[in-house]
């Protein structure tokens, strides 16, 4: 019963979010914030962890494939497959959910308990399409570069990886690399990083807005909403690959 | 003019607003005072529009603010200022941009006039050498400063402040009281106050209501208050022996049998 209560208001909420804004230059700028907020706020961790995704990838492959009859280049594209069908895209968008949605949680839930949040509204400011959209929009903006700059990085790190290693030589991993390649695999990234941007921003987003209560309420909004956006996460990369694949 | 006419507002079996009907009125200082749970802040939250209540209607300069659609709903609340307890200042943005902001949203003037405008409002406050700091920097009466220059910079109609002196040493609170009432005066607005405060009541109460347990018990002006013969009242009021004294002493005062000599000393005993 509460789930279907919190779902009908997640609705509303998104519904409420789309009426004409007040000034739009007001909200461009805080779209560009949100934009910076989100995509360059996240960029380090997101390289840090696509380098060395790339890299272990390429040296467990490596381990697991023992026989002589294989050859080297299909290193680089199990790498390359694994990173675009799931390493960029779900283990990154993991990461932000817990980077970016605690993040906007948080920022909204302090907002609420102090009152800023009433402060808008009674200035006459619809708070959902000023404070949520900006951080949705942007979001679906720049998470999917995020995701295209963590594939190209994730790639390079497994090359990276595989010279420094001595496991396969950097002529063998391009090689590999464009051997059977499907573009479709980069259509199915994609479309899993927008759903997961969505995601992301929302729900972290709808759990800030609603808060009640004071410091600890919001450290249990912050809380919740990255375990939900991760679970949510995790059921729209099975449901899109059974769908997509 | 604000006129509320038998509001009511309950959350599910508890009624916390019954059937209260009050006018405020232009260029005075309207406060509201209660105890803790009394239903104050629950009133104001009606009268601004971020609880919608259950029966009655507001009435702003005439029109009906409960029956009013979103779109008019929105013109009348371009109309209201209001300070909030917590100051509600945005963090992110200095003392300078959270004045600026309403201007930046609801008009279209140049960012020159707009700097202007935040700079005269800013010394109306007497907020001097803050521009630039944020309001984690500041102190709580600053902040009190800050959130009535973003209530007023767009000359509103109405104003209401939640507690103000909250949180406030004695002498910063006479400040935010009489700049409270300089402004009401200056630009005759219809402010609304929310206070526990007693020198708020009794220094700047134009027109009081008490209220209790969800009603209104009593209404009057602050030089009606002390002689008022609501028990209730009278106990929250001149809860300690000191104020109950200064309340004798006032009555004296204003019946004219006062010995203008009488000090400190006399009423501390």
């Amino acid at each position: 019963m509460k789930f279907i209560q919190e779902f009908g208001r997640y609705i509303l909420m998104l519904k409420e979010m789309f009426s004409k804004p007040e000034n739009r230059k007001v909200y461009w700028k805080e779209f560009m914030h949100q934009c910076n907020d989100i995509g360059i706020g996240s960029l380090g961790i997101v390289v840090i962890i696509s380098v060395f995704m790339g890299a272990v990838s390429t040296l467990q492959t490596a381990y697991q494939l023992v026989s002589p009859l294989i050859p080297k280049s299909s290193i680089a594209q199990i790498v390359r497959d694994t990173v675009l069908l799931e390493f960029a895209p779900t283990l990154v968008c993991i990461v932000l959910a817990g980077v970016v949605g605690s993040k906007i949680a948080s920022e909204l839930g302090n907002m609420r308990v102090s009152e800023q949040i009433d402060a808008l509204e009674i200035m006459g400011i619809n708070t959902k399409t000023y404070l949520i959209l900006p951080k949705i929009v942007a979001a679906l903006l720049v998470i999917p570069m995020l995701i295209v700059i963590s594939a190209g990085l994730g790639i390079w790190g497994g090359r990276l990886a595989g010279q420094a290693a001595g496991i396969i030589s950097t002529t063998d991993f391009d090689k590999g690399l464009l051997n059977s390649f499907l573009p479709y695999n980069v259509f199915f990234a994609m479309v899993k990083a927008y759903v997961f941007s969505f995601i992301i921003s929302s729900v972290p987003a709808f759990y800030g807005y609603y808060v009640q209560g004071g410091a600890l309420e919001i450290g249990r909004a912050s809380t919740k909403s990255v375990v939900v956006s991760c679970v949510l996460i995790l059921f729209a990369d099975y449901i899109l690959a059974a769908i997509l694949l | 003019m604000i006129e509320v006419q038998n509001i009511r507002k309950g959350f599910g079996e508890k009624i916390v607003i019954n059937d209260v009907s009050a006018v405020m009125e232009d260029g005075k200082c309207n406060l509201i005072i209660g105890a803790s749970g009394s239903g104050k802040t629950v009133f104001m939250k009606c009268l601004v529009g971020l609880f919608k209540p259950d029966k009655g209607s507001i009435l702003y300069d005439g029109e009906d603010f409960t029956a009013m659609d979103d779109a008019s709903r929105k013109e009348i609340r371009k109309k209201i200022g209001m300070l909030f307890q917590g100051s509600a200042l945005f963090d992110s943005l200095t003392v300078e941009q959270n004045v600026q902001f309403p201007l930046d949203m609801f008009t279209n003037w140049t960012l020159g006039e707009r700097r202007k405008r935040v700079q005269e409002v800013l010394e109306r406050v007497e907020l001097k050498d803050a521009n630039k700091k944020y309001p984690a920097e500041i102190s709580g009466g600053m902040k009190k400063r800050v959130g009535i220059a973003r209530a007023i910079v767009l000359n509103p109609k109405y104003l209401f402040c939640d507690e103000p002196n909250s949180g406030l040493d004695p002498q910063t609170s006479m400040v935010i009281d009489k700049l409270i009432q300089e402004l009401t005066r200056e630009y005759n607005i219809t402010t609304v106050i929310n206070t526990h405060d007693m020198n708020s009541v009794m220094e700047i109460g134009d027109k009081i209501f008490y209220m209790y347990k969800g009603d209104k018990e009593w209404e009057g002006t602050n030089k009606e208050i002390i002689f008022s013969k609501n028990q209730r009242l009278n106990d929250f009021i001149f809860a300690s022996e000191f104020l109950r004294d200064a309340k004798d002493m006032r009555m004296l005062e204003q019946t004219g049998k006062i010995d203008n000599n009488r000090n400190m000393d006399d009423l501390i005993r």
